[in-house]
């Protein structure tokens, strides 16, 4: 159970791992979201869930490194098995025939959105992705996304791909479009769903986002993934994750996001070596 | 009279005898166990106080109807052997019910001693027996029935699920107990913190109930991974004891504030994730200097002296009613009181108040005073107007209590449930309204006790037994 058949990193600090989960693959719907640790003694975080077969009985996540418990998670190897791999959890992404629905993934959120353009593409909508990225080189899965929606868009930080700018150059990708979206859904950092609601906002789109809060047991029970949405209090693994990116408190969102970055940092700041290395580092350093 | 009881009596000294306990101030430093149990000598010597009452009431206040006056004599004669075995006919978990049961208000209120020299401590003779048992290495596996062929779910490993599942495997029936965490053990593991209930011990049960064959199954969501409509196609019965596990809070402003924990919050990083080893475990915890904990049961005591035990120079508790209302164990609010925090009575959070990053800084509180006596018996509180008073914190911890976990009767057709959010369930078979599915436990009481768990439980194994062998519902 949980073993690892597939390990790569797709683009820099990005990594990909199908995982053996049977009973995951057999339920699981778009939008939806697993619960891993690494190891015995890993932390729990939560990962939408980017791709699965039924038939093989795996699941696919895709992460990006940025502390300990992602460290340790991009650490592991194909035949690993990872000590904790539970859900479905959270709702399934509202899928219906709306008529045209723009996609925005960046980061990690470009493979959890693939499932989401699949469902709508299936349920008869036409489907615009737009990928938003730092840089070209930060893109991944264009072919499986090409194969599938309608138009693709680019916004590149640095302008090497497509539109220049951040993701406030949303707007213009949507003015270019012969018919307004019916619906926007985002999937990706906090910044770029914050930001992607906030410009749409005066457009009138609905604009769904997938949120990405802290969590221990994903089931309802310790409550530290609460957010406001509407005025109401929430609580992201069982009400959510996903909301009206119009009605979410994104400054109190972003302020929970932060609460253990100092934590976080310690496993940089200390000097011994990481305990596991990834392969291809430790083949480095052996040499 | 007869003149070999006097003799006896007179030899015995009839003061109930104290639990040698760490002190206060080495305690508040560590995570060990506070009680450190009877020694031999002193559990016999406390066994020797019992009365031997021909009618003993001490019985009919224990929700499991142990034996108690009989594994207290067994005790007397020396043999722990026979007196642990006359306990668990009764009671599976006794080195948990030893320890987190409220025996003051149970069996122990009933001893015929209670006015006089002080009831017998029922609870620490319990908890000695269990505890020399394990001492010894190695537990007797009672023989089983033969397999009757038929499967049985079991959903959550707390106290209500271990007792379903140790009952019905030495039946004969096949056992599978799915657990949503991680570990195995549901608050007993995830709630309870190691100084007052040690991880060792609830491993060890659970273990157990594993080597008398049940299947246990971490990592697992009934409601998500798999519904129960599911679980029916393969298993013949259900049985749900998904506790209580939702949180309240009290929809006040700034509640979202960071540095404002749910209890299940605080303590499942504690406990379950280990966050009192942080950074050596890896989920992170933050170094608070003053907590305040809103509430006053057990689950408030235990947020606060954990809080305590974490580094917190200044830990209060925030109850909204008077000493006397307490909601918590005399033992464990005695306990934290010793170990330093701060009782802020009559007192009512109203608002968080938090800096520009959104990180709580201070509380304002009313002041509260007490009225007629409400639903529950208990003074009613009342807030004092313009009594309004700020407090200093950079943590606060609300242990006000949790409602039933909507997981399973959410995902569940034909699971009535109360407008609480339990499930209905018969009282005396645990029957719920839809067939083949039984529940007992905090998901049908509501937050309640580990021993009134273990008790619905087995009333529910009992009326499980009883389908899977008749067949008829």
């Amino acid at each position: 159970m949980n073993s690892i058949v597939e390990r790569r990193m797709i683009v820099p600090n990005m990594h990909l791992l199908t995982i053996e989960a049977p009973d995951i693959a057999s339920k699981v719907k778009p939008g939806q979201f697993v619960i891993v640790r690494a190891n015995d003694e890993g932390e729990r975080i939560p990962l939408s869930v980017a791709d699965w077969d039924e038939e093989r009985g795996t699941i696919t996540i895709v992460f990006m490194e940025v502390g300990a418990s992602t460290g340790a998670l991009a650490c592991l190897d194909e035949k690993d098995t990872v000590s904790t791999c539970v859900g479905p959890l959270g709702n399934e992404t509202e899928i219906g025939n709306f008529g045209t629905v723009v996609c925005v993934g960046g980061c990690y959120g470009i493979a959890s959105l693939y499932p989401v353009a699949r469902a709508l593409k299936e349920a008869g909508n036409k489907v615009i992705m737009v990928f938003e990225a730092r840089s070209s080189y930060l893109i991944y899965w264009v072919d499986r996304y090409i194969k599938l929606v309608d138009r693709v868009f680019n916004i590149t930080r640095d302008g090497s791909l497509g539109y220049k700018g951040h993701i406030t150059r949303l707007p213009d990708v949507i003015h270019g479009l012969q018919n307004p979206p019916d619906r926007v859904i985002v999937n990706g950092c906090t910044f770029l769903m914050a930001r992607a609601s906030e410009m749409t906002r005066g457009l009138g789109i609905l604009t769904v986002v997938n949120l990405n809060p802290i969590m221990i047991d994903g089931t309802g029970m310790c409550g530290v993934c609460r957010v406001t949405v509407k005025g109401k209090m929430k609580f992201a693994c069982v009400d959510g994750p996903e909301f009206s990116g119009h009605e979410v408190d994104w400054k109190e969102f972003l302020a929970r996001r932060k609460a253990y970055l100092e934590e976080e940092a310690l496993f940089f700041r200390r000097s011994e070596p990481k305990q596991a290395v990834h392969k291809e580092v430790k083949c480095q350093y052996e040499s | 009279m007869n003149p070999e009881k006097t003799e006896k009596t007179s030899k015995i000294d009839l003061n109930r005898n104290d639990m040698p306990k760490q002190s206060p101030e080495i305690r508040r430093h560590n995570f060990n166990e506070v009680a450190l149990g009877y020694t031999e000598e002193l559990a016999i010597k406390e066994a020797k106080r019992c009365l031997q009452c021909k009618k003993p009431k001490c019985k009919t206040g224990c929700p499991v109807e142990i034996d108690i006056p009989d594994f207290i004599s067994c005790i007397v004669k020396g043999d722990f052997s026979a007196g642990i075995k006359k306990l668990k006919e009764k009671n599976c978990l006794p080195a948990v019910c030893g320890r987190v049961c409220p025996q003051e208000s149970q069996c122990e209120s009933q001893c015929i001693l209670v006015n006089k020299k002080g009831e017998i401590a029922i609870g620490r003779l319990e908890r000695f027996l269990a505890d020399w048992e394990a001492k010894q290495g190695s537990v007797d596996i009672p023989p089983k029935a033969k397999p009757t062929g038929k499967k049985v779910a079991v959903i959550g490993s707390g106290p209500a699920g271990i007792t379903v599942a140790g009952d019905l495997i030495l039946l004969g029936h096949e056992v599978t107990i799915f657990e949503a965490l991680h570990k195995a053990g549901g608050v007993l593991t995830y709630g309870i913190p190691e100084f007052r209930l040690p991880k060792a011990i609830v491993a060890r049960e659970v273990d157990y109930v594993q080597r008398l064959g049940v299947k246990v199954v971490t990592d697992y969501v009934v409601g998500k991974t798999r519904s129960i409509d599911e679980l029916l196609k393969e298993f013949d019965a259900v049985f749900v004891g998904t506790g209580a596990g939702l949180p309240w809070f009290m929809d006040i402003p700034g509640e979202n504030l960071n540095g404002v924990y749910s209890a299940n919050e605080y303590l499942t990083r504690m406990n379950l994730m280990k966050g009192y080893q942080f950074p050596k475990s890896s989920t992170p915890v933050k170094r608070h200097v003053r907590v305040a904990v809103v509430g006053g049961g057990n689950v408030a005591m235990d947020s606060a002296r954990t809080a305590l035990r974490m580094g917190a120079d200044e830990v209060r508790i925030i109850y909204r009613r008077s000493h006397a209302e307490l909601p918590a164990r005399l033992e464990e609010s005695e306990n934290a009181e010793e170990e330093g925090v701060i009782f802020n009575m009559l007192t009512l959070p109203v608002r968080y108040i938090g800096d520009e990053n959104g990180w709580l800084t201070e509380i304002e509180c009313i002041k509260m005073e007490l009225g007629e006596p409400d639903a529950s018996g208990r003074r009613r509180p009342i807030e004092i107007p313009n009594s309004n008073f700020h407090i200093q914190m950079d943590a606060v911890v609300c242990a006000i209590g949790n409602s039933p976990n909507p997981l399973v009767p959410s995902t569940t057709p034909g699971l009535q449930t109360t407008r609480r959010g339990t499930l209905v369930a018969d009282q005396e078979t645990g029957k719920t309204t839809k067939e083949r599915v039984w529940a007992g436990g905090d998901i049908v009481t509501g937050a309640a006790t580990v021993i009134l768990a273990m008790g619905a439980g087995r009333k529910a194994a009992r009326s499980i037994h009883e389908y899977l062998e008749k067949g008829k519902w």
